[in-house]
């Protein structure tokens, strides 16, 4: 990719694709490893074209158990390699869990800092695709639930390519999550624009209704709703969270200081979840501003369902509009 | 009749007077663990006849007989001095002291746990002294042997037993990572930092190249992550070696609720060569893993050794092994002391004086001495050790999860000066 000139449009899947190569250029420790990711490109093509340019001892067409794949990863951080790890599907990552919880996240402090592990661990996340089970999760709850790793989710391309190394160049472990029905979406990035810093929630989007905090596929989401709901002289603040652990509530604390109401928005399971830990934050900081209850649009407390149910399980427009209602009743 | 065996039942106390009947499949030998099915047809002797025969198969290795005898073996003989060998016994002399000073501190209340190595000296010691300097070792929980070797002094151990540290070791400067409580994790980083060499180009020449030892046992045999382990390092050609430590009790679960078949027979099933050696054998279990280390070096590796022994004390000093095995056992393992074969040996041979046992002994007491007045007077970490070093990079959130957590203590009134977080240190 150009590193000036015009501002090109890409999706977010060759965001990633090309913050990943931008990323092996300009360190030569950085490898992938992951299932399918060499000849194949990865299922979802995210790593198309990485093996061919950068060789197989590069990046690593892995055998088939994800435990492994973490778990060499570890390996090879003791070793001095920065890995990125690819995780096929969301819901493929619980044979790996244990080795993401009781040791990559833990060695350095286990170490007290004799050990770095700067291993990324991509994850395709949500759902919407029409998938078979285990292919629509929203895990990112766990993770952030677990102290010593990092969690980010972009949401958009630009997020992608610039999230993508930033995360490659942080020295703890970072779980990186991709909103895989928005591998496709198209947007214009233009390399003279600095990215943001990569833990920091973003302001997409200002209004003085109600305060609407997403992160990864509900972004999208959330931001149509806004466009809706301005035809109603409605003007929602839209925040995208980015940075799942740690949080960056700061914009969010500020932003419902002046609109007094907050939705928070995820396709997870509600309860226990990342947004529910918003909710209550919000509800610490901003206790004298709120003037209504901080409401959670999230799919709900069961499995992912069949595919044909999906519609009715994922947050969508008329659910955050219906939410919006709700919290414009107090 | 049963093609396999059920194992020792909790409940079930330990009985001489029955045995069950030891039973050939087809490939596979006499299974330990039978001791207290009912059938009244064999006795304890039988029995431990059959425990011996699943814990060294007839292709085991072994250059120095229980007796203190020297045999050869034809293909893993070894070139050693007298000097060496009475280094491999001081080596194991003062980690056996040191783990018997552990042990005593625990029981004390200075530790509050122990894993002791008691009957594993010669594996240890043995696969310790066949590393080289640019190798990588990855220990699980039981290694002190291993560590003793790497320059790992116990007193670093005692941090994690005592609750002060997880590891306080450096892992890169020694050579030795920390210990893995999670039974077969680390199979997975030695594998991986073994591919790291690889892709490095540290292997080739059996001097220079490098290497990775892998210790586990026979219960992690049986994790995921171990198989996970010798699938990815057969793929990749990774230069480590697993060296499985079978000391035939996995808590109370014997080897046969862990395997159908010898451990190091499944080596074949990944593609690379397995080795059973006498792991109560120093000298054996050094020339196998030094053969096994330089075949990694060279380019043929993964290799993995099954070193037969025997936890000759509990599994950590929670355990209460009467509720499981016999007491014969252990009299039965005790004949196959790891020491005092190479003792007789050096002896017999006229390979050392009493005075350099005198020494060795002399010296194992003032370590035992140095440990203890060590571990008595360790400071413990304050509060602020909760939140330090969790990440590499900054972290506000915890920063101020800190300060509110001091300032919690110091608003105590009656906290008494000198008494703060952190002011032992």
């Amino acid at each position: 990719m150009a590193t000036t000139g015009e501002p090109q449009m890409i999706t977010l899947a060759k965001g990633i694709n090309q913050g990943l190569r931008a990323a092996m250029d300009a360190d030569s420790k950085v490898i992938v490893m992951g299932e399918d990711v060499g000849r194949l490109g990865g299922v979802f093509r995210i790593t198309d074209g990485l093996q061919k340019d950068f060789g197989e001892q590069r990046v690593l067409d892995t055998p088939l158990g994800e435990s492994g794949i973490i778990g060499t990863a570890v390996g090879l951080a003791v070793r001095g390699y920065r890995p990125v790890c690819e995780i096929q599907f969301d819901g493929f990552v619980y044979p790996a869990f244990d080795q993401i919880v009781t040791q990559l996240a833990r060695l350095h402090y286990r170490s007290q800092g004799k050990l770095r592990m700067p291993v990324v661990v991509r994850i395709p996340h949500g759902g919407g695709i029409g998938a078979v089970e285990h292919h629509s999760e929203s895990p990112e709850s766990y993770f952030a639930h677990t102290p010593g790793l990092r969690v980010v989710a972009c949401s958009n391309p630009v997020d992608a390519y610039w999230m993508i190394q930033q995360a490659i160049a942080c020295d703890d472990p970072v779980i990186f999550f991709e909103p895989k029905r928005r591998y496709w979406e198209k947007a214009s990035l233009d390399l003279s624009v600095a990215p943001p810093p990569l833990f920091r929630s973003r302001l997409l989007r200002s209004g003085g209704t109600a305060t609407v905090v997403a992160y990864g596929p509900t972004v999208r989401t959330v931001l149509d709703a806004a466009t809706v709901a301005e035809r109603d002289g409605q003007q929602l603040e839209v925040i995208d969270l980015r940075t799942l652990s740690p949080l960056d509530l700061a914009p969010v604390f500020d932003s419902v200081r002046r609109t007094g109401r907050l939705i928070c928005v995820s396709e997870a399971p509600g309860e226990a979840s990342l947004i529910a830990e918003v909710a209550a934050r919000v509800s610490q900081e901003c206790f004298y501003s709120l003037e209504a209850p901080v409401l959670r649009v999230t799919g709900f407390d069961t499995p992912y369902p069949p595919a044909k149910c999906e519609e009715d399980y994922l947050p969508d427009l008329d659910r955050v509009l219906d939410a919006l209602d709700r919290v414009l009743a107090y | 009749m049963h093609f396999r065996k059920r194992a020792p039942s909790h409940s079930a106390p330990a009985d001489n007077s029955v045995g069950s009947p030891i039973v050939d499949g087809p490939t596979v030998g006499p299974i330990i663990g039978a001791a207290m099915e009912i059938d009244g047809q064999h006795t304890p002797q039988q029995v431990i006849a059959g425990l011996r025969a699943t814990g060294e198969g007839e292709d085991l290795v072994q250059l120095l007989t229980p007796e203190g005898q020297r045999v050869s073996h034809p293909q893993f003989d070894l070139e050693i001095s007298p000097a060496e060998i009475r280094e491999l016994y001081r080596d194991m002399v003062l980690v056996r002291r040191a783990d018997r000073e552990a042990n005593a501190l625990q029981r004390q209340g200075q530790l509050g746990l122990w894993a002791p190595l008691l009957g594993q000296e010669a594996a240890q010691i043995g696969a310790g002294r066949a590393l080289a300097p640019q190798d990588m070792a990855f220990p699980s929980y039981r290694e002190h042997g291993v560590a003793w070797c790497r320059g790992v002094d116990p007193t670093e151990l005692f941090g994690i037993f005592r609750g002060i540290d997880q590891g306080s070791w450096d892992p890169i400067a020694t050579g030795f990572g920390l210990y893995a409580i999670v039974v077969g994790s680390q199979c997975l980083h030695a594998t991986g930092y073994a591919m790291g060499q690889r892709l490095d180009g540290k292997i080739g020449n059996a001097e220079t190249g490098e290497a990775t030892l892998c210790f586990f046992g026979d219960g992690a045999s049986s994790q995921g992550d171990v198989h996970e382990g010798f699938v990815w390092a057969a793929v990749y050609d990774a230069p480590v070696v697993f060296f499985c430590q079978n000391n035939q009790w996995a808590i109370s679960a014997p080897l046969d609720r862990q395997s159908r078949v010898p451990l190091y027979r499944r080596a074949r099933g990944y593609g690379f060569p397995g080795v059973q050696v006498d792991g109560n054998d120093v000298l054996a279990t050094l020339a196998v893993t030094r053969w096994a280390l330089r075949e990694c070096r060279t380019g043929n590796g993964p290799v993995l050794i099954e070193a037969c022994t025997y936890r000759m004390d509990a599994h950590t000093t929670s355990d209460d092994p009467t509720r499981y095995r016999l007491a014969d056992e252990l009299e039965e393992w005790k004949l196959k002391d790891p020491l005092e074969r190479v003792r007789v040996h050096l002896v017999r041979e006229g390979l050392a004086e009493q005075e350099f046992f005198n020494g060795v002994a002399t010296e194992a007491e003032e370590l035992a001495v140095r440990l203890r007045n060590y571990c008595t007077s360790m400071p413990a970490p304050g509060p602020e050790r909760i939140f330090s070093k969790i990440y590499a990079e900054p972290s506000p959130s915890l920063d101020s999860a800190r300060a509110e957590h001091l300032a919690y203590h110091a608003s105590f009134a009656d906290r008494e000066p000198g008494s703060e977080p952190g002011s032992e240190h």
